[in-house]
């Protein structure tokens, strides 16, 4: 199961070998990342149709001596632009699918590709930086920072990926970012309350606001209203879909509500371990 | 910059922390109060013993001492060239001390020393001990009319006031004695006219009278009037007026106008200092300036025999080292030298028995000591170069050996403080997992995360010794108030004012101790929170994201 079998997409060349860890700055390695990106794009991935996939990926989880397969070999895309779901049992291995496109965990086999780069074999500080760059990711239960003001939890991405100084030098356009972004989300009037005075749907629509502080390419949404009453989750999942439409983010999302799903562009089953495609 | 703001956030939310820290603040300011005391307390010490002691003493065991000091002056001061404050001589001999209180005499050892008066200041701080203010400018060895530390109740009244005062008293005592004895003689006159006249009717009483009368007559008159003409006239008989013509021998000692040679005196052989009923610390003087004493002393000949002179008490000194005080006295050199023989009639060049040394300020005292050693090597020459602190090393090593194991007993207190940071930072660890994983998801890195926390035990550390500090600090400043409360609540003396003769405890603080004790206390949070940070760092964003 360690081994790492070989790419299996089509006309792809072998990437190099990941680049060896040379700067500690986040949003240097960033442009290295970049700049090999530029050599060794795949042309049908880099401004391509899909934006992030996943080839032949397995998971599984060591429970003390048992070995519990999540995903047995599982081929996903999520096409650039578009709200892709994915629906599955309780178990069934969605949140695992979207912690691995979202470099939070390494599968145990496959590849997974963001933007025609190779992602799950990065090195840890790149991924890190990577998922701060170039990702957004939300939440069931919001995952706010609790000692934080409401502006501040919004900007902690931006303050992340930067040192102090260039933090510094930026922090008036990442505040008036960040100002604009809790506007759009309706939470102007809020912006120096802790997480704590804040209904869910206000913590959710934070949290939408955080992951979008860099400008990432990509919303990963695991459950975003899992845990809101019906108004609140539609207000939140018309927010993602104004956010798809006005800006062309790209969404993946992970729901158990099919009625939710539904609405979505695309929509994959996770079942067994495999994924199926509904729509 | 999330990092810094993180930490800080966390210092201002969470109180329990602090709790975890008190034990740092505690241990901190114990250690500053306790080195500033013991800093105090040593300082002092080694001034008082310093205060007696020369820096060095070229000295001899010899009785006869070193006849010819001047030529090792000379060696010592080519030795040393530069680094020589002052020299002196001085003679230093066991003595016994004999003193007459409530009519009884009393003896006790002393340590006599015969000092140079005019040099041997330049050697010591001895003159800054004196009682009398005169004295501590220029001792002179003269018994001065009063002013003995007018502030000391005690010791009045003192000084040629009371010497009269008690040449006074006796002349009145001897002239009742006189009177008594002439009235004794004038009724056996009388007695003896009515024993030719047999009718008298009081026959029986005034002849028991007569008896007792011729008692103490027969005892007072020779010890009270005619002692000193007594030997000469036995002796001499007729010769006495030529004597006294040639060098006006026979003299009378008029206690009331003149002195002795002067003897300054440890304030312990001439005090005790205990407590009246209501608790107070009180001296009690049974010899005062003004009062003569009988010093027995051996001569300078082989075999020594004892010799003993009458000398004035014209001070005493009070270094406040009990040591001192309690068997040192000082006298003129030259009488001693005098009177011991050590005078080469020759060349009158008088003996010494040491020799001692002040080095000017900063010079190192171990290499003169060193250098003074090897010019005067133990086999050829009879002298022996100490320093002070050879003399008082043991007293000196002891009192270092408690001050460095009371650091590492408050250290191990620190240490103690450590653990509960580790405790309870493990704690907080696990109770912020979600943010550390909401972190994770969000980009921050590994050593981010750990930085948070190390930053964390920074600042904890630092707000804990910082407190520390000025807990100490406040405690140095108060501690006599401090300690007199202390001594309401539990009814013992902190400092003994019979014991350590202090009035205030001595305090010193030392920048640097505050600068390596809150350094230490900062190290120690910050060890105490290396591991949870790498546990933190090291903790998987997914599981760590899953926690409940």
């Amino acid at each position: 199961m360690n081994s790492i079998t070989p790419a299996k997409v089509p006309n792809k060349p072998s990437l190099p070998a990941a680049v060896p860890y040379r700067v500690v700055r986040p949003e240097l390695e960033l442009e290295s990342i970049e700049r090999e990106l530029a050599k060794t794009h795949l042309p049908e991935c880099v401004g391509g149709k899909s934006i992030v996939m996943a080839s032949d990926v397995t998971k599984s989880y060591r429970r003390s001596k048992t070995v519990v397969p999540v995903l047995k070999g599982v081929d996903f895309n999520a096409e650039r632009g578009k709200i892709t779901a994915i629906v599955g049992q309780s178990g069934s291995g969605k949140s695992t699918l979207l912690h691995l496109l979202g470099t939070l965990d390494r599968p145990d086999s496959g590849e997974i590709h963001f933007d025609g780069e190779r992602t799950d074999n990065l090195p840890a500080r790149k991924r890190d930086a990577f998922r701060n760059k170039k990702l957004g990711m939300i939440f069931q239960f919001y995952h706010l920072l609790p000692e934080l003001t409401l502006l501040e939890n919004v900007i902690a991405p931006a303050m992340i990926g930067q040192s102090i100084v260039s933090y510094f030098r930026n922090r008036s356009s990442i505040i008036q970012r960040a100002k604009s972004l809790t506007e759009m989300v309706g939470l102007s009037h809020r912006l120096h309350h802790k997480p704590c005075e804040l209904s869910g749907g206000e913590m959710q629509r934070t949290a939408i606001a955080r992951a979008l502080i860099t400008d990432p390419k990509l919303l990963l949404a695991d459950e975003p209203t899992g845990n809101l009453d019906q108004e609140s989750g539609q207000s939140i999942l018309q927010l993602m879909r104004d956010l798809n439409r006005d800006t062309g983010l790209t969404i993946v999302m992970v729901t158990h509500d099919e009625n939710i799903a539904q609405q979505c562009d695309a929509l994959v089953r996770l079942k067994g371990g495999k994924v199926e495609r509904i729509k | 910059m999330y990092k810094l703001l993180l930490c800080w956030r966390y210092l201002k939310t969470r109180w329990i922390a602090l709790a975890s820290i008190v034990s740092v603040t505690l241990g901190v300011a114990t250690l500053i109060v306790v080195n500033s005391v013991m800093d105090g307390f040593t300082s002092q010490m080694q001034d008082r013993m310093h205060g007696i002691l020369s820096d060095l003493v070229v000295e001899t065991r010899g009785t006869s001492g070193i006849s010819e000091p001047n030529w090792y002056i000379d060696r010592i001061r080519a030795r040393l060239g530069n680094s020589v404050e002052g020299v002196t001589t001085v003679v230093t001999l066991p003595a016994m001390m004999t003193f007459h209180h409530n009519g009884s005499a009393h003896t006790q050892q002393i340590n006599l020393i015969g000092i140079d008066q005019k040099t041997y200041a330049s050697v010591s701080d001895f003159s800054k001990y004196l009682i009398h203010p005169d004295n501590q400018s220029q001792l002179d060895f003269k018994l001065k009319q009063s002013g003995y530390a007018p502030e000391r109740e005690a010791l009045q009244p003192a000084g040629w006031e009371y010497r009269n005062r008690v040449e006074q008293l006796k002349k009145e005592r001897l002239s009742e004695l006189e009177k008594y004895r002439l009235l004794q003689e004038k009724i056996a006159a009388e007695q003896r006219n009515q024993q030719s006249n047999p009718l008298n009717e009081n026959n029986n009483g005034t002849r028991s009278l007569e008896t007792n009368g011729a008692n103490s007559q027969s005892e007072s008159l020779p010890t009270k009037q005619t002692e000193p003409n007594s030997i000469d006239s036995m002796l001499a008989g007729p010769r006495i007026p030529t004597m006294q013509l040639g060098g006006g021998g026979g003299r009378v000692f008029d206690a009331s106008k003149e002195q002795r040679t002067g003897i300054v005196l440890g304030i312990g052989i001439g005090s005790v200092r205990g407590r009246d009923l209501a608790g107070k610390v009180k001296d009690y003087f049974f010899i005062r300036p003004g009062d003569d004493v009988n010093v027995a002393f051996p001569n300078a000949g082989t075999p020594p025999r004892a010799i003993d002179e009458m000398f004035t008490v014209v001070d005493f000194y009070e270094s406040k080292m009990s040591e001192y005080d309690a068997t040192f006295a000082f006298v003129p050199i030259e009488a001693l030298q005098r009177t011991r023989g050590m005078i080469d009639p020759m060349s009158n060049v008088g003996a010494v028995t040491s020799i001692q040394i002040k080095l000017k300020k900063g010079s190192d005292l171990a290499s003169a000591r060193d250098a003074l050693r090897d010019e005067f090597p133990p086999a050829e020459s009879y002298v022996q170069v100490n320093s002070w602190r050879d003399t008082q090393g043991p007293l000196l090593a002891a009192v270092q050996m408690e001050t460095t194991i009371l650091n590492v007993l408050l250290f191990m207190i620190i240490a103690v403080a450590g653990f509960g940071i580790l405790a309870t930072f493990f704690m907080i660890v696990v109770e912020k997992t979600r943010d550390i994983g909401v972190l994770k998801s969000l980009g921050a890195p590994g050593s981010g995360i750990a930085s948070i926390f190390l930053g964390y035990g920074v600042l904890l550390g630092s707000v804990g010794s910082g407190a520390g500090v000025i807990c100490g600090l406040l405690f140095v400043w108060k501690i006599n108030e401090i300690a007199r409360i202390l001594e309401w609540f539990t009814g013992r003396e902190v400092f003994d004012p019979t014991v350590y003769y202090f009035d205030s405890i001595p305090t010193i603080i030392h920048p640097f101790t505050i600068v390596w004790v809150s350094i230490g206390a900062v190290l120690i949070a910050i060890m105490a929170s290396v591991l949870p940070s790498i546990r933190a760092a090291r903790m998987h964003p997914v599981e760590a994201l899953r926690y409940e």
